[in-house]
């Protein structure tokens, strides 16, 4: 028997795997029907869960562990069993700002261009005109990886630079107005920018944090229970999914898929240069290469490390500047749920990790990690400023930043 | 009271508009721009603020209305969770409503019940558009069918027509869909207009 599943996703490359999941069959075989809900918000996408329009949605991290927390609206329980794709965000700035802190053209080292900003920044701000950058969402991946770098970097976020909200398919519009003077986006809307020529691409999200956690798949905690063999099979669709996508040889194919207007609506080719790690970084100039710029599949990318959600955490009380509570902490912690991935994924053959958590940002060169069973070899992902986030001390961590 | 209505169809924004503009004591402000939305809105000072789900400044919308809670007027999306049946149906209907902190539920409920019951009539009003925009589309291809006929067969309009509906009646389908295969097999023919 066929099991219905709504799925709420917002236009965006990373919403990719639901989606392929639906349009191979992948869902299918695994007994699932899948419908999908297109909305333009976050806000929505997230009413919509919550309020039982979809039974799931592709939704920011960081908006998971939230909305559990309470911020913004009464706390309601988020469970996400599966992490829909690390990074693939960029950071664009218009064309004079990128000038002026980096080398249009290519992608060239976030600690260099941190500190040419920091100048800018202060320059600017002493002008009385402070830069403006644009974050798609205050409980993004995105403006915790932006901040992350304009902290480390010298620059006080909301003190020596402002950070305002734009919806995605509207940051070139912003830039062209000279509302925003950069942003943190994710793809095609980078590219859209660079496409008009009023942005240029200076920096990957991956280089800010090599291996960081973006979209997951969330659920309400009481849904997961109740459709528990349906999540399950939508995890395992979903794994499939992933197989397929990073595969060179179904890339155009699946541009052309997410292109659609009932999917992502943009240009396939801008699609395309984002699922092959291909990015035009200054209009009209040839792609360049940058390896998992977006990262679906492999080591294991899926599995929802609960030091992931514990990072998260970590950001959203440096951000939001409360007070660490070993009770929302571990409420948070709990939003990322392994123990649902295995028990999916369990006997297909997929490696997964024994562990639930690691120390984030440790790893400066690929290393062998135990799996149930056998071995997963686990890329660099570290911070680019080199510090690393212990899960056994997330108090020590936020005290770190001061 | 001051109520902002945030929605880029101006349509939809009148509708609602009128419905509010029963209750007493209300000054109505209609935002159809995306463009200087948070500038109108900080102007305004509204009590209550309802934008469609649809819409694409919701989030940045929230975020203002995050930020602006440190500073004098508190605005939340509207969640006392007493009222979390009021919201479903908000959300069902396809508008959210942000309300400045104090506001009375006794205020609030019989705007967001009008509300909701404007935004119902639009989408009814817009189905009874896309039905009616159906069935002129079936009217012509029903005519092009009877024309085929006329054509190829040498037959009069109420005999084309006639043939239509029998072959209709003796297939359990609608005339419509014999009409639009009759028009689709007369393309592949290499036929057309």
């Amino acid at each position: 028997m066929t099991e219905q599943l709504t799925i709420g996703f917002l236009p965006l490359v990373d919403a990719c795997l639901p989606i392929l999941a639906h349009e191979h069959g992948f869902a299918e075989e695994e007994g699932l029907a899948l419908t999908f809900q297109r909305d333009v918000s976050w806000a929505t996408v997230l009413d919509r869960l919550l309020y039982g329009h979809t039974d799931a949605a592709h939704l920011i991290a960081p908006l998971a562990i939230a909305t559990t927390l309470g911020r913004g609206r009464p706390a309601q329980p988020l469970a996400a069993p599966f992490v829909l794709g690390l990074n693939g965000n960029a950071i664009t700035l218009t064309p004079e700002l990128a000038a002026k802190v980096a080398e249009p053209g290519r992608l060239g080292d976030p600690a260099a261009i941190g500190a040419a900003l920091a100048e800018e920044a202060r320059a600017r701000k002493a002008a009385g005109k402070r830069l403006h950058l644009g974050v798609v969402h205050r409980y993004s991946s995105h403006n915790y990886m932006l901040r992350y770098w304009l902290a480390a970097s010298g620059i006080r976020p909301d003190d020596d630079v402002e950070i305002v909200t734009v919806a995605p398919p509207f940051v070139a519009d912003a830039m062209e107005r000279g509302e925003i003077d950069g942003a943190c986006v994710g793809e095609p809307w980078n590219s859209a920018a660079v496409a008009r020529g009023v942005g240029v691409i200076v920096l990957a999200t991956a280089q800010i944090w090599r291996r960081g956690v973006e979209k997951v798949l969330a659920f309400r905690a009481p849904v997961l229970e109740t459709r528990r063999p349906a999540a399950e099979a939508l995890i395992r669709a979903l794994r499939k999914a992933g197989a397929h996508f990073v595969d060179p040889a179904n890339w155009e194919t699946n541009a052309a898929i997410l292109a659609r207007p009932e999917y992502v609506g943009a240009d396939p080719a801008l699609i395309l240069s984002a699922i092959s790690d291909q990015l035009v970084l200054v209009q009209g100039a040839e792609p360049v290469p940058y390896p998992d710029f977006m990262f679906q599949h492999r080591e294991a990318a899926n599995f929802p490390w609960v030091s992931q959600a514990e990072w998260l955490y970590t950001q959203l009380v440096r951000w939001d500047r409360l007070a660490y509570s070993p009770e929302d902490a571990a409420a948070a912690a709990r939003v990322f749920r392994p123990d649902v991935y295995r028990s999916a994924l369990a006997g297909t053959g997929d490696l997964l990790p024994g562990a639930s958590s690691k120390v984030e940002g440790s790893l400066a060169r690929p290393t062998a990690v135990t799996a149930q069973q056998g071995a997963i070899t686990l890329a660099n992902n570290t911070f680019f400023d080199g510090r690393s986030f212990d899960p056994d001390d997330i108090e020590g961590y936020i005290d770190s930043f001061g | 009271m001051r109520i902002a209505i945030v929605d880029e169809s101006a349509t939809r924004a009148t509708i609602i508009e009128e419905g509010l503009a029963q209750v007493p004591d209300c000054d109505i402000f209609v935002l159809t721009e995306r463009h200087g939305l948070l500038s109108r809105i900080e102007e305004i000072a509204p009590d209550i603020v309802l934008i469609d789900l649809g819409n694409p400044s919701r989030d940045v919308l929230e975020e203002y209305f995050a930020v602006s809670r440190v500073l004098a007027r508190p605005i939340a999306m509207f969640v006392d969770e007493s009222d979390d049946d009021a919201i479903a149906a908000s959300i069902d209907a396809g508008v959210s409503a942000y309300v400045v902190d104090g506001l009375a539920a006794h205020r609030i409920r019989p705007l967001l019940d009008l509300a909701i019951k404007r935004f119902h009539a639009f989408a009814r009003l817009q189905s009874d558009l896309a039905e009616a925009k159906g069935k002129l589309a079936e009217r012509e291809t029903i005519d092009k069918a009877k024309r085929i006929l006329m054509q190829g067969k040498g037959v009069s309009e109420p005999e084309a027509y006639a043939e239509l509906r029998r072959k209709a009646m003796s297939s359990n389908r609608r005339i419509a869909e014999i009409a639009e295969a009759v028009v689709t097999a007369h393309e592949l023919m290499g036929g057309g207009e």
